[in-house]
């Protein structure tokens, strides 16, 4: 052991392996563990009544806007949320001149609340949705993300995104290259003829809108609400 | 320690996957949502086929003494009001009224500018 002639230099060179040493230990520790979701905005507003806004299509699948739309009621009914009723709500969007999502989805917060009277509003937008052939295998699949807004406060309760596709049950074995493109072909026929999208479209929506680690929480409706 | 934490994991993990059984359903939704697919489709069955797929749907759902789920009512009111039944269409927006008051606001705005608009 030597003796320092420093020993103020040497007791703040320590402090500073220690400092250095807590701060690594603590980043491993924070990578260790996902973020969990901060959840105060949504605890403190609890919306009992959800208004899925017509979701807004970046595919070139024209019907996708309303496979997800049409999809979307159960896992939020589930969840134990009222949801404004979705053929209802188009019909009085068109009647007062909007026809089109990106315009449904400017519409004011107060203005939303006032006609159809939800506490919190769902904006999606779908950013996958149909059948693609890709040189080896065919996928149907179907990408979705949202955010929920409260009407009364503006605040942003809760954000996510979900995804689903036909590819994750298939096995990849049959009679090598040339199988694997004959399969992908005639999948991709037979998924787009059948529109399988919908199905799709509806896993990815109780994915995205079901009570989960980082998900949506539980509605009034719900036994398990405020358990979470 | 750590066997214990990682034991919880994979049970935990397991009922996420839907290996333990599955929670009861709050409501009857059989063919509801691929109606109201159909419905906004506009290029597959006609009003009075999707009204007959419905009611057949709240029967059974009546017979098994299940809840139908929010919109349902107010979706055969919408049918209704397609095909110009108007008391009809009343009667349904009234149904989900009652069985979800969350849904007062917009079934009174609803009914309101209904009766404006005849005659």
């Amino acid at each position: 052991m030597t003796i320092s002639a420093y020993p103020l230099g040497d007791a703040i060179a320590r402090c500073g392996r220690l400092l250095v040493m807590a701060v690594v230990v603590a980043t491993l520790g924070a990578c260790a563990t996902a973020t969990p979701y901060d959840y105060t905005a949504y605890k403190q507003n609890r919306p009992v009544s959800m208004l899925v806004l017509p979701p807004l299509n970046e595919t070139p699948e024209v019907v996708a806007t309303y496979g997800v739309l049409s999809q979307v009621t159960l896992p939020l009914a589930e969840a134990g949320y009222y949801v404004v009723p979705v053929s209802l709500m188009d019909e009085t969007f068109r009647q007062n001149g909007l026809n089109n999502p990106a315009e449904i989805h400017d519409v004011s917060p107060q203005k939303l609340r006032e006609i159809y009277g939800a506490d919190a509003a769902v904006y999606i937008k779908i950013t996958q949705y149909g059948t693609s052939y890709a040189i080896v295998a065919s996928d149907t699949r179907v990408t979705v993300q949202a955010r929920i807004v409260d009407l009364r406060t503006g605040d942003l309760l809760w954000q996510g995104s979900a995804s689903a596709a036909s590819s994750e049950n298939k096995s990849s074995n049959q009679g090598g290259l040339v199988g694997l493109l004959v399969q992908a072909i005639v999948t991709q026929i037979v998924e787009t003829a059948a529109d399988t999208s919908i199905v799709y479209a509806g896993i990815a929506s109780q994915r995205l809108l079901s009570p989960k680690p980082n998900g949506i929480l539980y509605g009034p409706r719900s036994p398990n609400y405020q358990k979470d | 320690m750590r066997l214990v934490g990682l034991m919880a994991a994979i049970l935990g993990g397991s009922s996420l996957l839907g290996c333990a059984e599955a929670p009861k359903r709050l409501y009857h939704w059989d063919g509801f949502q691929a109606q109201l697919y159909q419905y906004f489709k506009g290029d597959g069955s006609s009003p009075d086929e999707q009204l007959r797929v419905l009611n057949d749907q709240s029967q059974r759902a009546r017979a098994s003494g299940a809840a139908l789920p929010p919109g349902f009512h107010a979706h055969l009111a919408m049918i209704y009001l397609r095909l110009g039944r108007d008391t009809e269409a009343k009667l349904e927006l009234e149904a989900e009224k009652a069985s979800f008051p969350e849904s007062t606001q917009y079934m009174d705005f609803l009914l309101k500018h209904m009766t404006g608009s005849k005659r």
